[in-house]
């Protein structure tokens, strides 16, 4: 299990991803009850059914989903993961940036994955506010030091929508 | 030059402390090798064949000559008394420990330099024209933009981990001297009459590179005002970050997805995306653009007037060849030879460090710049100095009158030191150098650029040499390729393919009969490419080829097909 860092501690996820087994897809797969992140193809697939059956709904996002292919149905959502299968995989921090700065998706925004300590801080900067740290890391020094590396940023980012030339004094 | 200030400094501060503790972590078992990859690679830490191999930034080239004199002493004390100025502005140590580079880093980031992003996927140095700001031919400066650039790529969070490398070059001269065609992104700046009179801002050129898959950029608009290059910039790399290929490392620059979409859908794409961040908070202020700009002010030159030079052969020819005109009458901008021959291309010692940094300090105003032609710069020397500045440079092994001549070669490290080599490149170049040692010669010959890279990955730029040698791989031994007719410049263009390839020990002759070609067949004050594009390949090609046994290059001809 990971664990997931959100808060500044580590925390209790109740949040399940819904894999879909070997010969199922996602118009056939059953839709279990309880905190479920869905797939993207399977949200799009059985919205209204979703809908009806969850008071909860969490979005799962691979690097190639298209958020502007769900821009309309963020208010749905209570936690949207967005997956890294490998941590050298950017196109998660755009899709992040999206959501947050285009989208102005308000609500939990989770890092899954291959999810590491010394990617937080930029995970931080473009609008991630969870965090589900890879299996056997050290959690604990990840909130202590992962964070807070740089003291100042030069960007615009969804976490200071200010670049640093518009605050120099 | 721009000086970092409190934040600046903090923040470098902080990646060397960063880097300390993802050392440790390694050393510790916490952090896996492939975790550790990307992370000492953004910080320039190769682990190469023989060694580590580290890579220092030098922002759009210019140092000052504090940090010259620090970089002396890094490479004395953590390496073999050299270091070696790469096509890129950037200076590689060949022999370092791993575990002394966070306090390399440490002894760096007292003068403000550092290695962010110099390797790995992210936005790499920003480089520019070595002339920059003393040209006589320039617009614009390019050097505040490129500074602004800097601290934009810097840290990026939304593009540290892109399917690829990226590298951006600005020219803001007639004539483009930082070979912005073969760029991710090329910018060049201009001055157009707008609504509201003169207005400045750049053409933007995408999808240029060399490497496995030259390919020259396109212009994705013509027209861009200055304040708006972060915001547009972040929309090319949104776009890029996004759809670009990760399947394939050999396809993953911005260049195939260019070619892919093509470019009216490209721009179409980036216009789109660009509509969201234009006139964002990244608009560039005035405010800031005169506070970097104001770092960049011309030096306190004294009023002298072009002056009467001494009339001795050897110093008149080092004028001609080492130094360049400058803005500013009574001075120039000289080029200390890095291509002394017999020695490594781009390679220099300490002691040769800290000979420069005294010549910029007595003579330049304390700074100097890297070309990408691996050569430094002293950008503004009274023309009264040179001949001082000419006598101190040659005690130095610094004044080699061969800049733009046939021995002033551009070569990257290859197989002698790197791992992705298929051949070596440097006994090619020395092999070259040797056989032309002669300066009536090598002066009769007159301006050619013979660029060498070790393998396809171009780092010798050798598609825009006028002849360019390209090592590669045949049956586990180390040939080469050579090509004729590629150049840089506002023409930049790729250049062809003679033939089948050659041994190392052919190389020189090889050159010498093309050299030979271009002599019988030049007319007066033809250089060697206009001679080239008016005979052709062909009778280049029938002479280097005279003779060969016919299955030899048959067999070879097939393999490079
Ligand atoms: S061109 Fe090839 S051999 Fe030369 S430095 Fe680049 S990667 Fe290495």
């Amino acid at each position: 299990m990971s664990q997931l860092i959100k808060n500044q501690a580590v925390a209790v996820d109740a949040w399940q991803k819904l894999e879909i087994p070997e010969g199922e897809t996602p118009e056939t797969v059953a839709l279990p009850a309880g905190d479920i992140l869905f797939p993207l193809a399977v949200w799009q697939a059985r919205k209204t059914e979703i809908i009806s059956g969850h008071k909860r709904i969490g979005l799962w996002l691979e690097p190639a989903d298209r958020v502007e292919d769900v821009a309309g149905d963020l208010d749905y959502f209570i936690v949207i993961a967005i997956n890294f299968p490998k941590f050298v995989d950017g196109r998660g921090y755009s899709t992040a940036s999206l959501l947050r700065q285009r989208y102005a998706y308000p609500g939990e925004l989770r890092a899954v994955g291959d999810v590491l300590h010394d990617q937080l801080f930029y995970m931080q900067r473009v609008g991630f506010d969870s965090y589900a740290l890879k299996d056997g890391k050290n959690a604990v020094y990840a909130i202590e030091a992962g964070f807070s590396t740089f003291g100042e940023t030069y960007q615009a980012s969804t976490r200071q929508p200010h670049p640093l030339f518009r605050r120099r004094a | 030059m721009y000086q970092y200030d409190a934040i600046d400094r903090q923040l470098i501060d902080q990646r060397v402390a960063q880097f300390r503790d993802q050392v440790r972590r390694w050393q510790a078992g916490e952090l896996t090798d492939d975790e550790f990859r990307p992370l000492r690679l953004q910080n320039g830490l190769y682990i190469q064949r023989h060694a580590p191999m580290f890579r220092i930034a030098v922002p759009y080239g210019m140092m000052n000559s504090a940090q010259l004199r620090r970089l002396a002493r890094v490479a004395r004390q953590y390496d073999r008394g050299y270091g070696h100025f790469t096509t890129r502005h950037n200076l590689q140590l060949n022999w370092p420990k791993i575990t002394d580079v966070p306090d390399i880093l440490a002894e760096l980031a007292e003068v403000g330099m550092h290695a962010i992003q110099t390797s790995g996927n992210c936005l790499r140095n920003i480089t520019t024209d070595q002339f920059a700001g003393v040209a006589a031919d320039e617009i614009i400066d390019p050097r505040p933009l490129a500074e602004i650039l800097r601290q934009w790529t810097t840290f990026h969070p939304e593009f540290a981990f892109l399917p690829r490398k990226f590298k951006i070059a600005i020219s803001g001269t007639k004539e483009d001297r930082a070979v912005t065609w073969f760029h991710d992104i090329g910018l060049h700046l201009k001055v157009v009459d707008g609504e509201f009179g003169k207005q400045i801002g750049f053409t933007v050129i995408v999808g240029g590179g060399l490497g496995r898959t030259p390919i020259r950029g396109q212009v994705v608009r013509e027209f861009l005002p200055w304040q708006h290059i972060l915001t547009y910039c972040e929309a090319i790399l949104r776009v890029y970050n996004r759809f670009g290929r990760r399947d394939n490392a050999y396809k993953a620059r911005i260049k195939i997805l260019v070619q892919a979409l093509g470019i009216e859908e490209f721009a179409r794409q980036v216009e789109e995306e660009w509509a969201h961040g234009k006139d964002g908070p990244a608009t560039i202020t005035q405010a800031e653009y005169d506070r970097i700009a104001a770092h960049f002010a011309a030096p306190a030159y004294e009023a002298v007037g072009d002056v009467e030079l001494p009339d001795e052969k050897a110093f008149r020819r080092w004028v001609d060849r080492n130094t360049h005109a400058h803005k500013v009458a009574g001075y120039a901008a000289v080029t200390l030879s890095l291509k002394q021959h017999g020695v490594p291309p781009g390679d220099i010692t300490s002691e040769q460090m800290e000979a420069v940094a005294d010549l910029a300090d007595r003579y330049s105003f304390g700074e100097l710049r890297i070309s990408h032609e691996q050569n430094i710069i002293l950008a503004d020397v009274r023309q009264a100095d040179l001949y001082q500045v000419w006598q101190q440079a040659r005690a130095a092994g610094l004044a080699t009158p061969n800049i733009g001549l046939l021995t002033g070669i551009i070569c990257c490290p290859g197989g002698d030191f790197c791992d992705l080599a298929n051949a070596k490149s440097i006994p090619i170049a020395n092999a070259i150098q040797q056989r032309f040692d002669d300066l009536d010669y090598l002066f009769d010959i007159g301006e050619i650029d013979l660029n060498i890279s070790g393998c396809m990955n171009a780092c010798g730029h050798h598609h825009v040499g006028h002849i360019g040698v390209l090592g590669v791989d045949k049956n586990e031994a180390e040939f080469y390729q050579v090509t004729l007719g590629g150049r840089q410049g506002n023409d930049a263009k790729l250049g062809k393919v003679i033939g089948p390839s050659f041994a190392a020990e052919e190389m020189p002759d090889v050159v010498g009969k093309i050299i030979a070609v271009y002599l019988e067949h030049r007319h007066a004050d033809e250089r060697f490419l206009d001679t080239f594009d008016r005979i052709g390949i062909d009778p280049f090609k029938n002479r280097v080829y005279e003779g060969r046994a016919h299955g030899k290059a048959k067999s070879a001809e097939k393999e490079t097909a």
